[in-house]
């Protein structure tokens, strides 16, 4: 199945830090489950469970492939793109739309991927922080966040990142002013904001994108 | 989040009679709001009924209106150039609000219903009479530096969080609804309510009713109009107190206005008396502040929003020099 592959990918390349994390919580929580829920997860009667409640056809595009899935309609976006299709750049801040650090673009228009349903968006393109770069050769975006130091500890900056194009695309990236009353969305603890701004303006002026 | 049925709508009639068949289905717009309360279970709806494939998505000129469709998104409505011309309050009131990504999504409709933001609603171990009637309302002895100063009730001292909805009953708009029993229309000074002793009703939309769109008339208010909305950051935040301010002027004179406040009761509070004292007035800051102590006549604070029995006239007096031009 064509929503595998991207794990799949991940598998080839070997085990990354996250499945580490992953495999190692799975250990941790069954040594402390009783046996009877252990024997349940064993048979996976919890997925057989799920999968008897009304489960949907979804039909998606993210980032140019397209995508068959069955979803459960209180599927977030966001919890389809990072737990379904392990598109984990996309990232989960507050979950309640106050961060924006899981902003993708949905036909175009920025969105708080964390406050819409997956099944709302049915015959939908996404466009992911995965999606931005063109193979190896990063989006300019992308290289001005690098060359401004546009973050620290990088947690919002897939959502900083979508934003801004869209800032532009929008038209409103024409002051500082400006990018900051229309960045506002997109929430940094690390107090990135003038290098990222910076890092808006240069692009804006670079007329690239 | 509860589990629930989902069902997309493709006509309004749809949409009404599933609301009709079940009593604890919701309709689904933007969601930027319900989806909120439904991670933090504040409400739990059985069914969702997306209505987002409506064709309630036109901006359009009426004989003197402008009528702006309830499945038009509050980005889309700022920006539209109509809005703009006609009535630009409304653009500034709706980028006052959120940001990009939520007006992005965010529907006229939905924001028109956009529930109290009362950190006590929100947090289900609290008592609250809006979100479970009869339990009390923990704001009233509580941390109320965000709520009411006006048309509050012992039941509940939330206050109504939207920008947009204090332009529009500025501007005197009026809601287009579906139903069962047909079409009706509400101005938007009816379709809030005060809180009395049922806080857990917002509006006077009936449960199996629609909103369909929102008319305003056409005003001569264009060149003077003023959303001044004051908060804890310069963006991004809900209002401790907001001004809607719309003057025609002649000469120095205030032939007409409209003045409304947010972030001070539970609906957008039309300021009538201070209009009446200021029409037909000379535009001057000695009457800006007469028609803000007419307006704040009956405040009454909880404590930690005493500072609102300053703040708010004070916002009213910067939003009138603002919208006038008067300095002095």
């Amino acid at each position: 199945m064509i929503e595998n592959k991207s794990q799949e990918e991940q598998e080839i390349k070997g085990n990354s830090r996250r499945d580490f994390l992953k495999k190692s919580s799975v250990i941790t929580a069954i040594a402390l489950t009783p046996a009877a829920a252990v024997k349940a997860s064993d048979l996976k009667l919890d997925e057989r469970f799920s999968d008897a409640l009304e489960q949907q056809s979804l039909s998606i595009e993210i980032n140019g492939q397209q995508h068959e899935l069955k979803v459960e309609p209180r599927l977030t976006l966001l919890d389809l793109l990072r737990e379904r299709l392990k598109l984990t750049g996309t990232k989960k801040g507050c979950d309640q739309g106050q961060c924006g650090a899981c902003t993708v673009h949905i036909d175009g228009v920025r969105t708080n991927s964390c406050l819409t349903l997956a099944i709302m968006h049915d015959g939908a393109k996404i466009t992911t922080i995965e999606g931005l770069s063109n193979g190896n050769q990063l989006h300019p975006m992308q290289e001005a966040f690098i060359k401004h130091d546009g973050f620290q500890c990088g947690y919002c900056t897939p959502g900083q990142i979508m934003s801004a194009v869209a800032c532009i695309h929008e038209g409103h990236a024409n002051s500082e002013t400006e990018i900051r009353e229309f960045m506002s969305g997109n929430i940094c603890r690390c107090g990135a904001y003038a290098n990222i701004v910076n890092a808006i303006q240069e692009v804006k002026a670079g007329g690239k994108i | 989040m509860n589990n629930f049925q989902y069902t997309r709508v493709k006509s309004p009639a749809t949409a009404i009679t599933e609301l009709s068949k079940n009593p604890a289905a919701k309709l689904l717009a933007g969601g930027t709001n319900l989806i909120d309360l439904m991670k933090y279970g504040v409400m739990s709806p059985d069914k969702l009924i997306d209505i987002n494939r409506l064709e309630f998505s036109d901006i359009k000129r009426g004989q003197g209106t402008l009528h702006i469709g309830s499945m038009v998104r509050n980005s889309v409505a700022a920006a539209d150039a109509t809005v703009l011309q006609y009535q630009p309050l409304l653009s500034q009131a709706m980028l006052a609000g959120a940001s990009a990504q939520l007006r992005n999504k965010a529907s006229m409709g939905g924001n028109l219903l956009q529930r109290t933001r009362c950190p006590y609603f929100y947090d289900i171990t609290s008592g609250c009479n809006k979100r479970a009637p009869g339990t009390g309302c923990s704001a009233l002895q509580g941390y109320n530096r965000m709520h009411a100063i006006f048309g509050a009730s012992n039941s509940c001292i939330a206050v109504n969080p939207s920008d947009m909805n204090v332009a529009l009953v500025a501007l005197d708009a009026v809601i287009q609804v579906s139903g069962p029993k047909g079409n009706r229309s509400i101005m938007m000074a009816d379709f809030h309510r005060l809180p009395g002793t049922h806080p857990e009703l917002d509006s006077t939309l009936d449960k199996k009713e629609i909103i369909t769109g929102i008319v305003i008339p056409d005003n001569a208010f264009a060149k003077h109009t003023t959303y001044l909305k004051v908060r804890d950051r310069a963006s991004y935040a809900f209002a401790l107190i907001s001004v809607a301010a719309a003057l025609e002027m002649d000469g120095s004179t205030i032939k007409d206005l409209r003045l409304a406040m947010g972030g001070v009761a539970h609906k957008p509070w039309r300021l009538t008396e201070a209009e009446n004292f200021l029409k037909g007035k000379t535009a001057s800051v000695a009457n800006f502040k007469l028609a803000a102590e007419v307006a704040m006549k009956g405040a009454k604070s909880y404590g930690h929003n005493d500072f609102k029995l300053k703040l708010a006239p004070n916002s009213i007096i910067q939003a009138l020099k603002t919208a006038s031009g008067v300095k002095a």
